[in-house]
């Protein structure tokens, strides 16, 4: 590969990078203080009352599956708004005029959303040692749970910018489908409670592979086997990858 | 070599309008060229795309020698585009958004940063290197984009209308600035709708107008044209043949003869001339000329805009 697009690759994600940080106070805090509601209410008030779930306390069993909600939450927005701001602000336009390769400038927006998603799943992670003690089972399963799952909703995050017209169109996948899969994708509950039609649905809800994958990470046991939850997302990332190539180079939503 | 060469180049948006319809244009290398043009011509259109911003509809385009289909990287690196409308963002401050920018076209950031301060500074930019774009006047985002388009060190400079809504002092400046940069070498398309500018910098010239190419032809030659006037004279028919002292004159058939009269000058010879010949003069009328029906309506353009700034700027 030519020196040329690494350089390409590292001035995208700088910028990203740059533009989270400036608009820390949008993008870094209110994964924390959500977090910490979400730790003070289900982990502590009701949590005490639930008892024991999977084997493990209430806290410790939602934990990872809440690191999880706030890495897709903020992968998915970093990169929804920041490539449908580089559009409505036409400074897409200055990447569009330069030798870029598609590819690099993919890399570049969801690297940006992969490191935002990092510092996120840092912060809960801090923020939730408040609570609970945390063991960790396998750290490598942890990060490649954490870095598939932000590509995959960084690219997501990414499709659906390339289609949004208004601001509006960035937040209506977000409400009415991120949230309602992340909710019902096991963040909360173990899939053995659920009646066994209830448990065979969940399973095409790819948020319960990555929370049971993440949780695997953490406890060492989950509802779903570890190597099924990899292959699960690197299917997914594979098929938005190439959805998301397929949109920018074929310039839908930037090049009239 | 030529720096530009476009091939009956068709572009027809989404909508169906057909903004371009079958334009051929060349530029030398190391030319000051000018698209000139009123409103909705194809101007933008054309720089489109060539800077890949808006997809032909048909039709061929070379850059230096780099087919834009076939080697689209060769062909970028050589431009360096100011476009019409502010397109960085504006919360980036001036040394982000060039540094940045040369990083897109692989300049290393150490590099690119000894680049922000020289085309900075020339540009007038360097104190407000630090500042949110969007604090910045309109005159220095315009110069902004100057110096974000020299930072990969290209060798042909594309402005779009880069003068418009500037005022008289930065837009003296700004010719001196590229009047400049050509003299080192470097080629220099502008489209502009004001004559003026197009004839105070530029050496070649070409205008369009509603998607074709009206006129392609050096400044001069057009300045000539445009000082021209033709009239049509309907005469008695006559078998002589009619010969005009110090007249550009045709006879078309006869009962016409045409002449070509440089603007301001007496008619009263051209007739004495004729009467002297025995010939009767029953009407005479201004051929119309299309490149001076164009230059009304450009001129239209320039004074509604004026206009619009004044109110603005009331
Ligand atoms: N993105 C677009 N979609 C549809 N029509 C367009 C678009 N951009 C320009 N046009 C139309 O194409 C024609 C040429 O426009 P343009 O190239 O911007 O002219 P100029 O730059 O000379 O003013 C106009 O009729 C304009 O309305
Ligand atoms: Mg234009």
């Amino acid at each position: 590969m030519p020196n040329r697009n690494m350089v390409a690759l590292r001035t995208i994600w700088i910028k990203e990078c740059t533009r989270f940080l400036r608009i820390w106070i949008q993008t870094l805090v209110p994964p924390a203080i959500t977090m910490s509601l979400y730790f003070v209410i289900f982990g502590n008030l009701i949590g005490s009352r639930i008892g024991q779930m999977g084997g493990f306390s209430y806290m410790e069993f939602i934990v990872p599956g809440l690191i999880m909600m706030s890495v897709i939450t903020s992968s998915y927005a970093n990169v929804s708004s920041s490539f449908f701001s580089a559009k409505f602000q036409n400074s897409i336009e200055e990447l569009m005029v330069a030798p870029i390769p598609h590819w690099i400038l993919i890399l570049g927006y969801v690297g940006g959303g992969i490191a935002r998603a990092v510092i996120i799943g840092i912060i809960v992670t801090v923020v939730s040692l408040f609570f609970v003690d945390i063991r960790i089972h396998n750290l490598a399963a942890l990060f490649s749970i954490l870095i598939l799952t932000a590509s995959l909703f960084s690219a997501g995050g990414l499709i659906n910018a390339v289609y949004a017209k208004t601001f509006d169109d960035i937040s209506i996948v977000p409400t009415f489908v991120l949230t309602p899969l992340t909710y019902l994708g096991g963040v909360f509950y173990s899939l053995t409670l659920l009646p066994e039609f209830w448990q065979w649905v969940s399973k095409v809800n790819p948020v319960v592979y990555m929370v049971n994958g993440f949780r695997y990470g953490f406890l060492g046991t989950s509802d779903v086997a570890f190597g099924t939850s990899l292959i699960v997302l690197v299917i997914f990332n594979i098929i938005l990858f190439t959805i998301a190539y397929q949109l920018i180079s074929r310039g839908i939503g930037t090049r009239s | 070599m030529k720096a530009l060469d476009i091939q009956d180049l068709k572009k027809t948006y989404k909508g169906g309008t057909q903004a371009l319809k079958g334009i051929n244009l060349s530029v030398e290398e190391g030319d000051f060229f000018a698209l000139l043009g009123p409103n909705g011509a194809g101007k933008s259109t054309t720089i489109g795309v060539i800077s890949s911003l808006v997809n032909k509809t048909s039709g061929s385009v070379h850059v230096s020698g780099h087919c834009i289909d076939k080697e689209l990287v060769e062909a970028k690196t050589c431009i360096g585009l100011v476009p019409q409308e502010f397109n960085f963002s504006q919360f980036e401050t001036p040394f982000q958004i060039v540094v940045n920018q040369a990083g897109y076209y692989g300049v290393p950031r150490n590099i690119a940063k000894v680049r922000a301060e020289k085309y900075l500074s020339q540009l007038d930019l360097w104190d407000k290197r630090n500042s949110r774009a969007r604090e910045l006047s309109g005159g220095m985002k315009r110069r902004l984009m100057i110096a974000r388009a020299l930072m990969h060190e290209p060798k042909i400079l594309i402005l779009d209308e880069p003068t418009a809504g500037v005022d008289i002092e930065i837009r003296r400046s700004m010719w001196s600035f590229l009047t400049e940069l050509n003299e080192q070498g470097i080629t220099i398309i502008l489209t502009t709708h004001y004559l003026e500018e197009a004839e105070m910098l530029c050496r070649n010239i070409a205008i369009i107008d509603k998607g074709t190419i009206v006129e392609n032809t050096s400044m001069k030659n057009l300045i000539s044209k445009l000082n021209v006037e033709t009239f049509v004279l309907d005469i008695e028919p006559t078998t002589k043949s009619v010969t005009l002292e110090g007249f550009v004159s045709r006879q078309i058939d006869d009962h016409t003869i045409e002449i070509d009269l440089p603007k301001s000058s007496s008619l009263n010879n051209v007739f004495s001339q004729l009467s002297e010949q025995d010939i009767q003069v029953l009407s005479m009328r201004n051929k119309s000329n299309r490149l001076e029906e164009l230059f009304v309506r450009l001129v239209e353009d320039g004074r509604n805009e004026n206009k619009a700034e004044e109110v603005a700027n009331a």
